[in-house]
């Protein structure tokens, strides 16, 4: 399972820098989007990955680290949140400037 | 339990949804509300100084739950000075804004005591985690407050402020998942003393997350590689938010300061060698960068944008030295930079609108109204700025330089800082002598707002007052560094039960 994980980690966080670096706002959001993601699974695994235990002490003879699953719903509600505020962000922008690049102006087209 | 100490979180938070909720009111109300909120939060400084100046640490368990397990809240001297200082810089910004930009877009009262209520729970916060809440709930009030006014200036500048902070957030993050796997905890305190007795094998992780914290930080508090959004951000946004943003950069620096002076400064080899190796290269040329930006600046809210820059620069090479004459004289100009850069943002926007065209731009040529006022009033303020006599910049340069003179790579530090400084006197200089020293009056010179001028001018004032007040403010920063630079005594007031160790803290 843990290999699975960080495989699943890995292929995230390189879509998501990838995405990140892209020059259009909209891909530049899906790659924030994608390494929260990743964020968020990382946060989960440093309570160490246990199955069938319980996030309550006493309930089962394992019982699973509760405090990573606070913090993640934490910055899932936070990355939530701020995603929602730079699409708005983007779109604004878009009518704005009449481009979606994200320095604001095309350096290939405006030029020409 | 004494539940003042939360009140600085909770007075701007509950004021701004207050605002939210009653956006319908009169605006007079809010503005009035908005005022009473922030001169409270300066009562509240005065009080923090007074009891932390004491000496002891003023420890806050939110539910009454003991740390490690609940979030703790800590006064120490520097968190009551950096409560203060936002305080009175608050209320400077707002009274500016009430000059009519504060009518500008919706909710800027609201945004403000968000605004507020972050920075102080950063200020207050002795848990990580919280730390990164904080940081979240002091960005998205920035964020919109940047925006604040409209224009596709602030779209454009807005969006890369956003998205660099957003991938600063992720970091963050992944440096306390690191940072929680191996210490399990993440009160400051306590992890101070598990990454001291982490075993060996988990140094390189420990020293990895730190430096990715050190990049988070250094995202807030503008360090070189990665300060390019700052420029564009300040001279963007409007002049009460750009002047409440000088601040923000010092947040980072806060941080750096906690977070490596306690957090990792434990243990047999400290994990803070490593930060401050990086760090002092960095913000040598950060601070060289800083003086050539303000050099080539195109308008007066740049060049305060590149200021605000040299003096991250300064304050970061002054801290990595990590001696307690460096952080006393460092925690000295940071309350000079903080105050007069926040004087220069409002003074541009000032001189701005007093002139026929080009608001703040150098390459815009004309008669300026008002000239023997804003003139006198600029030339002051530059001279404040550059950190010559009889001003609190002067004071603390003079103490930088005493405290790097014996330091190895100290000449490096006065070689910087005294050719930064030569190129803020060229560039001020040249923007008065044009501005100010150019024949013709204009004929019909636009209304001069007294109380926004004699706001400014009361500001040139305070730095002035911080100046003559030199002997006893330096007397409290130094027992500031002292107190930062033993941080047992922070420990012992978070944990009481925690093995009391008397080993010396190796900086």
């Amino acid at each position: 399972m843990e290999l699975l994980y960080a495989i699943t980690l890995g292929i995230l966080t390189t879509c998501g820098v990838y995405l990140l670096l892209r020059a259009r706002t909209f891909t530049v959001i899906l790659g924030l989007t994608l390494l929260s993601h990743a964020v968020n699974l990382y946060l989960f695994a440093s309570g160490r990955l246990v199955t069938g235990a319980p996030a309550i002490v006493g309930l089962a003879a394992h019982s699973a680290d509760p405090l990573p699953q606070a913090l993640v719903l934490t910055a899932i509600v936070i990355g939530f949140a701020m995603t929602a505020f730079v699409v708005v962000l983007a779109l604004k922008a878009a009518v704005e400037l009449r481009n979606d690049h994200v320095d604001g102006e095309n350096p290939d087209e405006d030029r020409a | 339990m004494n539940h003042t100490l939360i009140l600085p979180i909770l007075l701007p938070l509950l004021t701004g949804a207050g605002q939210l909720l009653f956006y319908r009111a009169p605006f007079a109300l809010q503005r009035l509300l908005g005022f009473a909120s922030t001169a409270w939060l300066v009562l509240l400084g005065i009080w923090a100084i007074t009891t932390a100046g004491a000496g002891d640490y003023l420890v806050y368990q939110a539910g009454n739950w003991p740390a490690p397990f609940g979030i703790v809240l800590i006064l120490d001297r520097l968190a009551a000075l950096m409560l203060s200082l936002t305080a009175v810089l608050g209320l400077c910004c707002l009274l500016y804004a009430s000059g009519g930009i504060d009518r500008r877009g919706a909710h800027f009262h609201a945004l403000f005591q968000f605004q507020l209520a972050g920075l102080n729970g950063a200020f207050l916060t002795g848990d990580l985690f919280n730390l990164f809440v904080f940081f979240e709930i002091l960005l998205i009030a920035s964020y919109a407050l940047l925006l604040h006014g409209g224009g596709r200036a602030r779209s454009r500048a807005g969006l890369h402020y956003v998205i660099i902070n957003l991938a600063g957030s992720a970091l963050f993050l992944i440096a306390l998942g690191t940072l929680y796997g191996l210490a399990g905890t993440l009160n400051m305190a306590d992890l101070a003393l598990r990454i001291a007795a982490a075993p060996a094998e988990d140094a390189p992780l420990l020293a990895a997350a730190s430096l990715i914290l050190l990049v988070v930080f250094g995202i807030k508090a503008a360090i070189l590689p990665l300060l390019f959004w700052l420029p564009r951000a300040y001279s963007a946004a409007s002049a009460p938010v750009a002047a409440l943003f000088a601040i923000m950069t010092k947040v980072g620096i806060y941080a750096i300061l906690r977070v490596f002076l306690l957090v990792f400064a434990l243990g047999e080899t400290p994990v803070n060698a490593v930060a401050w190796s990086w760090l002092w290269p960095l913000a040598l040329l950060t601070l060289a960068l800083g003086g050539i930006g303000v050099l080539g600046s195109d308008s007066l809210r740049t060049l305060t944008a590149y200021l605000v820059i040299l003096s991250v620069g300064t304050l970061l090479a002054t801290i990595s030295l990590v001696t307690p004459a460096a952080l006393g004289a460092a925690l000295f100009y940071l309350i000079h930079s903080t105050l007069m850069a926040a004087t220069f943002f409002l003074l541009a926007d000032l001189l701005g609108r007093q002139r026929e065209e080009g608001y703040d731009r150098f390459s815009a040529v004309g008669p300026i109204g008002h000239r023997g006022v804003l003139g006198s009033l600029f030339f002051i303020a530059g001279i404040a700025m550059a950190g010559l006599p009889p001003f609190s910049g002067f004071v603390s340069k003079v103490w930088i330089l005493q405290a790097s003179a014996d330091e190895p790579g100290g000449l490096w530090l006065w070689g910087v800082l005294l050719a930064s400084a030569l190129l803020v006197i060229i560039a001020i200089s040249r923007t008065g002598s044009n501005w100010f020293w150019r024949p013709g009056e204009t004929a019909t010179p636009y209304p001069l707002r007294r109380g926004l001028l004699t706001l400014v001018c009361s500001m040139v004032g305070l730095n002035a007052l911080l100046a003559m007040l030199g002997d006893p403010v330096m007397d409290y920063l130094s027992l500031t560094a002292e107190q930062l630079l033993a941080p047992h005594g922070y420990i012992a007031a978070v944990l009481p039960e925690a093995p009391a160790s008397s080993q010396e803290v190796i900086p």
